[in-house]
């Protein structure tokens, strides 16, 4: 029964894990640098779903798409104001600059709320009970909201003219713009969409433990771990990725102490890195 | 007074031996290695450790500090050298996490969060605080001006020709019959091993190590040395060094005149400030103060 418990909680946090590896991991397939502000703006994302839930009373529903966007305008802004004079120089430079803009963006954070941890403002409910396994409810919710989100992605990619736009770049950025495609609004959508993400994520994850400025930092190894398992640049290679390393974490519970949570998405980068360096789901090798 | 001015030099040292380990992996190498506060700590609490728990005299306990951080980068390299510089990126910043994990609770080992404390300092019972400032100092510079000296050799020595010639373009090196790969591992490793130098450096001085030393605003104080004097540049190196403890001990004092925020606040300002002045350097000045020189051919397609 024990078994059965881990994969449910770990399916549920990988669930929730999926939505910033999707960002972090689109940021890449169209920018083709890794953006390590993510772990900044899933805190930004974080304290405004607090702010609108305890402070503007909002239902938790509505936090979301408010977290999404201002997540993804801090994003977009701060990458058109810092990061993108740097994207000439190499990914290098770039990634280097992301880090100073999440830590940047985390102090913000730390100097407006303070350290202390905060909760969402949301009444507790019994977990629903199956025999031996617990399931809270709260937990299910989030997890539904997060496929909710996952499918809105698909249909977007898949069906809208900036989504192919995209998903066109991403593929072939040389070829994309021989057919037209506008560079610039490109890559300034994939980071609004991946920052997003990353804030919508924030708020989920801050759900499910408590939010302070830190929560995007100790979350991201998670993230990358789950983009690069399932093969950066890949989005369902992201969501797979997420439920491998929320899966792994839950079951590491077995053998070691709980604060070695983060170790298994390290493990697991230099695994997979060792034996398959493209992922579970990547095409390319890079 | 006096003394603090000493501390200050010293931890500028201590900043100038990571970055000139960082200009070597980051400016000739093109690599990068954003879990230098991993490496820093790897490096301090080897030596902390051998020296309070087997009583391993200093002399060989900071060498073996070096050996540990080189062994650790090596095996960091070997797996992400193959790939593009991405992975390399979040490996290391994963495992600078993973060591203050480790260090945070395997507390039979470190300690935890308390940390190891009475780390032996060279003849520091014997000697005043002054003298052992000065003394510590002394020994410091010496090793700055000594590694200073081997890596501006090493720059212009063949190595460091095929080190620029692989990052410029991998594949022409490639072609003239340079193995990339030894080349970056050993280059990697000889980096790692400079910041675990100056971890070791640390511990003996300040006789202590805990996890809350090795934050990633080290990483990003060493970037920025290295960005602002200027990237490839050994000299360029040391200038940031000791630019960054100014910068740092400036905005220390700015955050602490504005009486009217909470400590706690005026470390926010603090982080913020150096995050803030390392994206402008990044954009505004690139090639920092004391930029690379290159060959002539090169200086006009740049």
């Amino acid at each position: 029964m024990e078994v059965v418990q881990i994969l449910v909680n770990g399916l549920m946090a990988g669930t929730l894990l999926a939505i910033p590896a999707i960002g972090f991991t689109a940021i890449f397939a169209v920018l083709r640098f890794p953006n390590f502000a993510v772990g900044g703006l899933m805190a930004i994302g974080a304290y405004t779903g607090l702010v609108a839930n305890t402070m503007g009373g909002l239902p938790l529903l509505a936090t979301l798409p408010i977290a999404f966007l201002v997540a993804g305008l801090i994003g977009v802004g701060s990458d058109k104001l810092m990061i993108s004079g740097l994207r000439p120089s190499g990914p290098l430079a770039a990634a280097i600059g992301t880090i100073a803009l999440g830590l940047l963006l985390e102090n913000v954070l730390r100097f407006i709320f303070g350290n202390e941890f905060r909760t969402f403002n949301i009444p507790p409910v019994r977990d629903w009970r199956f025999g031996d396994l617990r399931v809270p409810p709260h937990q299910v919710e989030n997890a539904a909201y997060a496929i909710a989100i996952m499918a809105a992605l698909f249909c977007f990619l898949m069906f809208t003219r900036s989504g192919k736009m995209m998903r066109a770049v991403a593929d072939n950025a040389a070829l994309a713009g021989l057919k037209g495609i506008n560079a610039t609004r490109t890559t300034d959508l994939a980071t609004f969409m991946g920052m997003g993400l990353a804030g919508v994520g924030g708020v989920l994850i801050g759900l499910d433990v408590a939010i302070d400025p830190l929560i995007g930092t100790r979350t991201m190894l998670a993230v990358f771990a789950a983009a690069v398992v399932g093969g950066l640049g890949s989005i369902p290679g992201a969501v797979l990725g997420a439920f491998v390393i929320g899966l792994g974490e839950e079951l590491a519970l077995l053998a070691v102490a709980p604060t070695y949570r983060t170790a298994v998405g390290f493990l697991a980068i230099l695994l997979i890195l060792s034996f398959r360096p493209r992922g579970l789901l990547g095409e390319r090798r890079y | 007074m006096e003394n603090y001015l000493i501390a200050m030099t010293v931890f500028a040292g201590i900043y100038a031996i990571m970055a000139l380990g960082m200009n070597l992996i980051w400016g000739l190498g093109g690599m990068v290695n954003l879990g230098l506060a991993g490496f820093y700590a790897v490096g301090a609490y080897t030596s902390a450790l051998v020296t309070t728990r087997l009583g391993l005299p200093i002399y060989l306990a900071v060498p073996l500090a070096v050996l540990v951080s080189a062994l650790v980068g090596v095996v960091v390299a070997v797996i992400t050298a193959r790939l593009q510089g991405d992975y390399l990126a979040i490996v290391t910043l994963g495992l600078a996490e993973l060591v203050r994990l480790t260090a945070s609770n395997e507390i039979w080992l470190t300690n935890g969060t308390d940390g190891i404390s009475g780390v032996p300092g060279p003849w520091r019972g014997v000697l005043s605080p002054t003298a052992f400032n000065s003394l510590y100092l002394a020994i410091v510079l010496c090793i700055v001006v000594i590694l200073y000296l081997l890596l501006s050799r090493l720059a212009a020595s063949p190595f460091g020709r095929v080190l620029r010639a692989i990052r410029e373009d991998e594949m022409v090196a490639a072609v003239a019959g340079k193995s990339i790969l030894s080349f970056k591992i050993r280059t990697f490793a000889v980096g790692c091993g400079l910041v675990g130098f100056a971890g070791a450096l640390f511990a003996h001085y300040s006789s202590y190590v805990a996890p809350d030393v090795f934050q990633s605003i080290v990483t990003i104080h060493v970037i920025l040395a290295v960005a602002v004097g200027g990237v490839g540049n050994m000299r360029g190196a040391l200038l940031g060094a000791v630019i960054v403890i100014a910068l740092g001990e400036a905005t220390r004092f700015l955050a602490g005149s504005l009486d009217f925020i909470a400590p706690s606040q005026a470390a926010a300002v603090r982080e913020s400030l150096i995050a803030l002045f390392l994206i402008v350097v990044l954009n505004v000045r690139k090639q920092g103060l004391l930029p690379e020189k290159m060959p002539v051919y090169l200086e006009e397609k740049r």
